[in-house]
C-alpha cells in the first residue's frame, strides 16, 4: 500500500519546479503576453530536455514512457509557475490518444517529434467535451473535416487533434487544404487558444476511436491535468497570500495575524490540501482503476475548479488593493484558473456527467 | 503508487470475513452501553483481536503489534457488513492510549482492562463554563489534603457524564504557577461522595451531556496521571487522539451512499428526486468533497504506513470532515422538503429521523473538540506559519 509519491516522482517533480522557477517567471509571462510570441519555443525546448514533453510517450517513439501520476504532477508545476508552454493537449491527450488509437505511420511521423519538442499538437475536443456553442461543430465527410471547432487549446500547433459531431478523433495538419485557424483572445494570456474551421481538409482518422470510449479517455485525461495544473496555480496564489500575509502591515500589526486573514488562509490551505490526494486518486484511475477513472476525473476536475475559484477571489483579497492590480501579476494566476475552469467542461456539466456515469440519470 | 494491501493482507480480510459471517448473530443491534448482549460481544471481539488489537495482554488486549493496514481491514470489513464493531467512547479512544503513553504501571493494571471491556465507563471533565476554547484558564480547584486530593468546583457539556462510572478531570493544583503549568490530569470515581450531575438537553432533544459540579470531592493522591502541574502535557496527549476521529470520511461516504437511495426512493410531484436536476447537482457537489477527503484519508493512511510526513493533509481532517458532514445531513432535509422537518414520533418520518438527528449532532460536533474557529487558527499558525494572536491577559501568560 502506498499512496504517495515515489522519491523518484519528487525528484521529477523539483526539478521541473527548478527549471520553470529560473525560466518562467511572472516577468516571462508578461513578456510573452506583451510581445504575443504564442509560441515559446525556447521554454518548450528546456523543458523537451527535461523529458517533459514526451513524459508519457513510450520509449520506443522517443519519449519517457511514465504515468499519468507523473504527468498530473507536471501539470501542477506548470500551472503554479504560469508557464506558456503547451503540455495537456500536445503531451498528454494527442499522445494518448495516438497510442491507443492511432496507427502505425501516425505514431512514427508525430510521437518523437513531440517528444523531442520539435511538433505540438492541439486538441480541439471542446464541443464533445463541453458541449457545442456559436453552432460549432466538424462533420467528417469521406475522410475529410467540414466545419468550425472553438476553444483549440495548446495552440498554435503543427497539428490537431480534432473531434468531430460523431465522436471520432482525427489528426489535422495545420495548413491543411481549406484549413483556416482564428485567434480568439481570452482572459488567459499564458496559453492561447483557437477557433479552427475545415473546408473539405484531408484527415487522418485514428481507428482507435470507432466507440467513442478512446475519446472519453483521452477528455478524462486531459481534465484531469487541468485540475492538476489549476492545483498548482491556486497553491501558488495561497503562498502568495500567505507570504504577504507575513509581511504587510496595517495597525502596526502584520495583517497576518488579523483572524480575518488568517482564517481565509485556512479555509484556502483546508479547501486546497485533499484536492492534492484527490488529482494523484485519480491520475492513478487513469492508468489504473479503469472502472473508476471516468467518475474521478469529472469530480475532480470540478471540485478543483469550485475550490480553484474560492482561493483565485480569496488570495486576491488578502493582498487588499495591491491584489487588484496588474503591477503585483496575481491576476496570471486567477485567469489561468478561470480558464481552465470552462475547458473540457464546466463544472455543473461535469457533476450531472458524473451522475450519468453512476445511473443516476433517468 | 500501489492501492491494493497485497496477499499477505488480503488473507487477512479473509480471515476477518470468515470471523463476521460466522458470528454475525451474535453482534448487538443498537442497545444500551450495558446490555449483557454489547459486553459479551466485546469481550469476544477482543479475544479474537478485533478489538483492543493492538494493547498489550498484560492489560487486557489482544497484543498484536501494530499495524496500520490490519486496523484498516477491520474497520472496513465490519463497516461494510453493518456490524459493531465494539464499543468506543472516550474511555476506549482517548483515555487508554493516554495512560499507554503516560500512566503508571498501577494505572494501566488497575484502568485499562475494564475499560476496554465495556465494564468502566468514562467521562472527560475538561470544559467549564469560563474555560471553552481557553481550556487552559479552567478554574476547578484540587488541593492536596493529607493522602487526598479535594476538588471543588463545575464542568459542563460533559457526555454521558449520567451514566459514566469514572471520570478523566483537569483540574488546577498550582493557582500561582502560569496557566498552562497549573493543572493537573485526575482520574476519580463519579460514586465519589460530593459529585452532582445535572443533564443538559441538547438540541436534538437527548440529554448528551451534562454540568457536573464537585463539593469537596476527595480524590486519593495517586490518582493522578503524570505529575502535578503537567495535566496540560497529558490532556494534549489525548486531544491528539480525539482531533484523528471527528469527521472521518469512510462514516461520511455510508451516509453519502444512504442519500443516494433515499433521493432514488422519495418523489415530489410524482417525480423522484434523483431526476431533479438542481437537486442532483447538489448531491453531486458533495460527493466531489467527500471524494477528496477520502482521497486524502488514503494520503495520510499511506503516509503512516510508510512513515512520511504529511501534517496539513492530518490537521484540516477535523475542519472539513464535520462541516462536510453537516452539509451532507442538511442537503437530505433540503431535498425531503417539509418531510425533512418531521422529527420524533409521527407519521411520514423518514429513517427514524436520523437526517435531522445527524445534522444537529455534527453541528455539535463542529463546536466539540476544538471549534471550527479553533481549528483555523490551528491551520494558520502551525500549519502556514502566520503570526499568532497578540495576547492581552498578560498575567497569566506563560
Ligand atoms: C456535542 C458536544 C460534546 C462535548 N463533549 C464534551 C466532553 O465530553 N467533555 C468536555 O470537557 N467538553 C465537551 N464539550 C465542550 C467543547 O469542547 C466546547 O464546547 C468547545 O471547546 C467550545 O467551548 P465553548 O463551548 O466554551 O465555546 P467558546 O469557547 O465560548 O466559543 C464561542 C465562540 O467563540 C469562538 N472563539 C473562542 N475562542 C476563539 C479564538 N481564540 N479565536 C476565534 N474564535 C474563538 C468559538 O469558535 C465559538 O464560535 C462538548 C461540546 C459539544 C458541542
Amino acid at each position: 500500500m502506498e499512496f504517495g509519491l515515489s522519491s523518484d516522482q519528487q525528484m521529477l517533480k523539483e526539478s521541473v519546479d527548478k527549471f520553470l522557477a529560473d525560466r518562467a517567471s511572472l516577468a516571462h509571462a508578461r513578456d510573452y503576453a506583451a510581445n504575443k510570441i504564442e509560441r515559446d519555443d525556447a521554454l518548450r525546448g528546456g523543458l523537451a530536455e527535461l523529458g517533459v514533453c514526451g513524459l508519457v510517450i513510450d520509449e520506443a517513439h522517443g519519449g519517457v514512457g511514465l504515468s499519468l501520476v507523473d504527468a498530473a504532477l507536471v501539470s501542477e508545476s506548470l500551472g503554479y509557475a504560469i508557464a506558456t508552454a503547451p503540455f495537456v493537449a500536445s503531451s498528454v491527450m494527442a499522445p494518448l490518444a495516438l497510442m491507443r488509437g492511432g496507427t502505425d505511420a501516425l505514431r512514427q511521423s508525430w510521437l518523437p517529434k513531440v517528444a523531442a519538442g520539435e511538433a505540438v499538437i492541439g486538441a480541439a475536443v471542446s464541443e464533445l467535451a463541453g458541449g457545442a456553442r456559436e453552432r460549432a461543430a466538424v462533420q467528417a465527410i469521406g475522410g475529410k473535416l467540414s466545419g468550425r471547432a472553438l476553444f483549440a487549446f495548446d495552440a498554435p500547433a503543427d497539428a490537431y487533434l480534432v473531434a468531430t459531431e460523431a465522436a471520432h478523433l482525427y489528426l489535422v495538419v495545420a495548413g491543411a487544404k481549406g484549413f483556416t485557424e482564428v485567434p480568439l483572445t481570452t482572459i488567459d494570456k499564458t496559453r492561447p487558444v483557437r477557433e479552427l474551421v475545415f473546408d473539405g481538409t484531408p484527415a487522418e482518422y485514428l481507428p482507435g476511436s470507432d466507440d467513442g470510449e478512446l475519446l472519453e479517455m483521452v477528455l478524462d485525461a486531459g481534465r484531469v491535468m487541468l485540475a492538476a495544473d489549476t492545483l498548482g496555480a491556486a497553491q501558488n496564489m495561497l503562498d502568495q497570500a500567505v507570504a504577504y500575509a507575513k509581511e504587510r502591515e496595517q495597525f502596526n500589526r502584520k495583517i497576518g495575524s488579523f483572524q480575518a486573514v488568517k482564517h481565509l488562509c485556512a479555509e484556502m490551505a483546508a479547501g486546497l490540501e485533499p484536492c492534492r490526494a484527490m488529482v494523484w486518486y485519480a491520475a492513478f484511475a487513469l492508468d489504473a482503476l479503469p472502472g473508476e477513472a471516468h467518475l474521478h476525473a469529472c469530480h475532480t476536475k470540478a471540485h478543483l475548479t469550485e475550490v480553484g475559484k474560492f482561493v483565485a477571489k480569496t488570495a486576491t483579497e488578502v493582498h487588499g488593493g495591491m491584489g487588484f492590480t496588474d503591477l503585483l501579476g496575481l491576476h496570471y494566476w486567477f485567469k489561468r484558473i478561470g480558464l481552465n475552469r470552462q475547458l473540457l467542461g464546466s463544472p455543473e456539466r461535469l457533476r450531472e456527467e458524473a451522475a450519468r456515469a453512476q445511473s443516476l440519470v433517468a | 503508487m500501489d492501492l491494493s494491501y497485497g496477499a499477505e493482507y488480503e488473507s487477512f480480510r479473509a480471515q476477518v470475513r470468515d470471523f463476521i459471517a460466522k458470528h454475525k448473530a451474535d453482534a448487538p443491534r443498537g442497545g444500551g452501553l450495558r446490555d449483557t448482549k454489547t459486553l459479551a460481544w466485546q469481550r469476544m471481539l477482543i479475544e479474537h483481536g478485533y478489538a483492543a488489537r493492538t494493547i498489550p495482554k498484560e492489560y487486557g488486549g489482544y497484543g498484536a503489534k501494530p499495524d496500520i493496514l490490519e486496523a484498516r481491514i477491520i474497520a472496513e470489513e465490519f463497516a461494510a457488513a453493518r456490524v459493531s464493531p465494539g464499543l468506543g467512547g472516550q474511555g476506549i479512544s482517548m483515555l487508554v492510549p493516554t495512560l499507554l503513553e503516560l500512566g503508571s504501571e498501577e494505572q494501566k493494571k488497575q484502568f485499562i482492562a475494564p475499560t476496554l471491556r465495556g465494564e468502566m465507563v468514562w467521562c472527560q471533565g475538561y470544559s467549564e463554563p469560563n474555560a471553552g476554547s481557553d481550556l487552559a484558564s479552567l478554574r476547578t480547584k484540587a488541593v492536596l489534603d493529607g493522602d487526598d486530593w479535594v476538588v471543588n468546583g463545575q464542568k459542563i457539556w460533559t457526555s454521558t457524564a449520567q451514566y459514566a462510572d469514572w471520570i478523566f478531570c483537569l483540574v488546577r493544583t498550582e493557582p500561582d504557577a502560569p496557566k498552562h503549568q497549573g493543572i493537573s490530569f485526575l482520574l476519580f470515581s463519579m460514586k465519589t461522595p460530593g459529585i452532582e450531575v445535572r443533564p443538559l438537553v441538547t438540541m436534538t432533544g437527548d440529554a448528551t451531556f451534562n454540568e457536573v459540579f464537585f463539593t469537596d470531592v476527595r480524590v486519593p493522591k495517586q490518582q493522578i496521571v503524570g505529575k502535578r502541574g503537567e495535566g496540560w502535557f497529558v490532556a494534549n496527549s489525548i486531544l491528539r487522539h480525539e482531533r484523528g476521529s471527528l469527521g472521518d470520511p469512510n462514516a461520511t461516504l455510508t451516509r453519502f451512499n444512504a442519500l443516494v437511495e433515499l433521493m432514488k426512493q422519495e418523489t415530489v410531484d410524482g417525480r423522484r428526486l434523483i431526476d431533479d436536476p438542481v437537486l442532483r447537482d447538489r448531491l453531486m457537489r458533495i460527493q466531489g468533497r467527500v471524494m477528496a477527503l477520502r482521497a486524502n484519508d488514503l494520503r495520510l493512511l499511506s503516509a503512516r504506513v510508510n512513515n512520511q510526513n504529511a501534517l496539513l493533509a492530518g490537521m484540516i481532517v477535523k475542519l472539513e470532515g464535520t462541516e462536510l458532514r453537516h452539509d451532507l445531513e442538511g442537503l437530505a432535509i433540503d431535498v425531503l422538503g417539509e418531510i425533512g422537518t418531521l422529527y420524533g414520533d409521527t407519521p411520514y418520518l423518514k429513517e427514524g429521523g436520523s437526517w435531522q438527528a445527524q445534522y444537529m449532532f455534527f453541528l455539535g460536533l463542529i463546536i466539540g473538540g476544538g471549534t471550527s474557529q479553533i481549528q483555523k487558527n490551528i491551520i494558520s499558525e502551525r500549519g502556514l506559519g502566520l503570526p499568532k494572536e497578540p495576547k492581552f491577559d498578560k498575567r497569566q501568560e506563560a
